[in-house]
């Protein structure tokens, strides 16, 4: 299977997409000419025109409800939102708008949408542009909320978005981009809902998303040297989430740590831990922990912004708590 | 005057039933039948029916918060407008989305929303959706004075003149916005030259002359339809009461709202149609009757309708819990 980047399986799934339904359509903030900010749209502009690879204005919330519109009357349009800080800037046509409209008109509107963001810290951008705010999103029913960690699941997540009848978030990790991975050449298609079990372990289970999946399967490593066998869970879907991959792994395991990099309070994890807690508080060994971001806006000196988001070396210590 | 006679008959129904659908929503309100914010249209008349009786079956409108009158010239029955205010199965949205979020598709109508300007972008990418799939088809795309002022009125009228997109921006302007005066919360108050600063023409109509607004309309529809691009038109107009059921309007003088009322575009078109020997007083009469009926019948069924199943709630968040 050839290696590609994770940013070229950004490329590939719209490009292939794009192929097989004209429908489908890419708009967004140097989307086109330019090939995007990270180099995701690279060469569709080339290959599809100027009409359906659509370089817009710098308009968030513009391009949010233009892509509504579209989507509702026939069309299957993939935006970008450059990065997911300046969804907040759309959050009004993400939520009051997308989210909901397919409830509030009794099922009317149709919404095929993609929202694609980069998302994520760790490269000193300070606090405007280092967000990991997905709870916000999840939070909301309506739209579903995608995280891939690999080049093969975001190629294949990104065509079952494109494919979906819902508005989906589709988030990306900028450090990410460059990662490498097999991806086979055609059709990856994985379904929503499904997580994936990285890594196999009969001690504790680490669930994970996104970056985060990464700092996990190293931290595995760490603790297997300490004798200590660690599952790592990727959900790769927030929305839906496959509460039963969780539960199932943690049932054996009886041990639980959920690592995320967004803040600790009112994430994503808090939700997860709570749901296992319901589900199994008489199974487990131990109290579920918890591994996020430090409850500050994201600081731009290396040493502090190190210390405010999770790494492998904090899982590991989540572990060893519950573990030894 | 170039409108055919059957056609002033059809506006004056129109508008009649408008009127009489407002004053029987007010009833409806003051007997608890219909709950939550309800914004009546009584006085502006003329703008929804002048406007939208120019467009083709097939062309869109989107509008405001304020759509009661809009989805009824689009086609929409009254018995299914006047269920969904009183939240029953039978209601346009399934009783899912009350006085500002009607919809319906069948007839070409795309929401009610509840958010100022929050349908300005959407509506431009219904148009951009017609150009992308070379349909004939234009957008109705209605607002208020006070969403001139929201950055998304600006968003979506700079995408719309860089694509040269059909859409028809519609500005009623009656003067306030909730309970403030225009001349406090926008710094130019003359809406229709906003649009030049996007190089797109803009026009203003007296919204108290439905035949003023009417063929106003088919020339901006048509110049739209042609390729022309967008068009803006200001259409001044009157709200006879408050901003919303809740609301007794104090802010605005008795003088003020005298002076308005004299210009009621109801018998204005009706004298008008007199003295062109197109219709007879007992036709007018029969008019006024029918009204009352359809909006009796209306409420009456209403009434009598199921109010949504349990079942109800969880359907059509996602397209997979699709309703019946």
């Amino acid at each position: 299977m050839p290696e590609i980047r994770y940013y070229e399986a950004v490329s590939q799934a719209l490009a292939e997409e794009m192929t097989r339904d004209p429908r489908v359509f890419v708009l967004g903030e140097d989307v086109g000419l330019v090939g995007g900010t990270f180099r995701a749209t690279e060469g569709l502009m080339a290959e599809f025109g100027a009409r359906r690879v659509r370089d817009t204005p710098i308009a968030e919330a513009g391009i949010i409800g233009v892509a509504m519109g579209a989507a509702m009357t026939g069309l299957r349009p993939v935006a970008e939102l450059m990065t997911l800080n300046f969804g907040i800037v759309a959050m009004d046509q993400i939520i009051n708008h997308v989210s909901k409209a397919r409830y509030m008109f009794g099922g009317q509107a149709q919404l095929p949408l993609v929202i694609r963001a980069a998302a994520g810290g760790g490269t000193q951008k300070g606090a405007q542009h280092s967000h990991s705010i997905e709870s916000w999103f999840v939070n909301a029913p309506g739209i579903r909320v995608v995280m891939p960690s690999t080049p093969y699941d975001l190629k294949g997540l990104l065509k079952t978005a494109i494919r979906s009848e819902d508005p989906v978030l589709f988030i990306e990790h900028e450090m990410l981009y460059n990662s490498k991975g097999e991806v086979p050449d055609g059709e990856v298609l994985l379904p929503f809902g499904v997580a994936d079990v990285k890594r196999a372990g009969r001690d504790v289970t680490i669930v994970a998303w996104s970056k985060m999946v990464h700092e996990a399967l190293r931290a595995a490593e760490l603790l297997a040297h300490e004798g200590i066998e660690a599952e790592v869970i990727d959900l790769r879907t927030l929305d839906p989430l496959d509460r039963d991959t969780i539960l199932r792994s943690v049932l054996r395991t009886r041990r639980a740590v959920v690592a995320e990099e967004g803040w600790r309070t009112v994430g994503v994890g808090a939700e997860i831990a709570s749901q296992i807690h319901e589900a199994l508080f008489y199974e487990l060994e131990a109290p579920v922990q918890r591994v996020a971001a430090a409850d500050v806006p994201t600081p731009y000196a290396a040493n502090l912004e190190k210390l405010a988001l999770p790494d492998a070396q904090r899982i590991v210590e989540a572990v060893l708590k519950i573990t030894l | 005057m170039t409108i055919a006679a059957a056609d002033q008959i059809t506006m004056y129904r129109n508008m009649v039933l408008i009127r009489r659908f407002e004053e029987g929503v007010a009833e409806a309100y003051a007997d608890g039948f219909i709950g939550g914010f309800t914004h009546l249209y009584i006085g502006q008349e003329a703008v929804a029916t002048g406007a939208i009786t120019a467009l083709n079956h097939d062309d869109y409108a989107i509008g405001t918060y304020r759509v009661h009158a809009h989805a009824l010239v689009r086609g929409s029955t009254a018995r299914s407008l006047m269920a969904e205010l009183y939240g029953r199965a039978t209601g346009v949205c399934k009783g899912k989305g009350g006085s500002m979020h009607f919809f319906d598709a069948q007839h070409y109508f795309l929401g009610g929303y509840g958010i100022v300007g929050g349908n300005l972008p959407i509506g431009v990418g219904v148009a951009l959706s017609m150009q992308m799939q070379s349909r004939d088809a234009v957008v109705m795309n209605f607002f208020g004075d006070g969403a001139s002022n929201q950055g998304v009125f600006h968003e979506a009228l700079n995408m719309a003149k860089l694509w040269n997109l059909p859409v028809i921006f519609v500005c009623e302007n009656n003067f306030y916005g909730i309970g403030t005066d225009v001349r406090t919360s926008s710094s130019f108050n003359e809406i229709h030259k906003k649009a030049q600063g996007y190089g797109i023409p803009g026009h203003v109509v007296n919204g108290m002359d439905v035949l003023a607004v009417r063929e106003k309309c088919e020339e901006l529809v048509r110049f739209a339809r042609q390729g022309g691009g967008p068009v803006l038109l200001e259409a001044r107009c009157y709200r006879y009461q408050g901003h919303s059921m809740t609301d007794a309007g104090k802010y605005r003088s008795v003088a003020e709202a005298e002076l308005w009322k004299k210009r009621d575009p109801i018998p204005r078109l009706a004298k008008s149609m007199l003295e062109a020997g197109i219709v007879d007083a007992a036709r007018l009469e029969a008019v006024q009757a029918e009204a009352n009926e359809v909006v009796t019948d209306a409420m009456r069924f209403a009434e009598a309708s199921p109010w949504p199943a349990p079942e109800a709630l969880y359907q059509d968040v996602y397209a997979e819990d699709a309703s019946a």
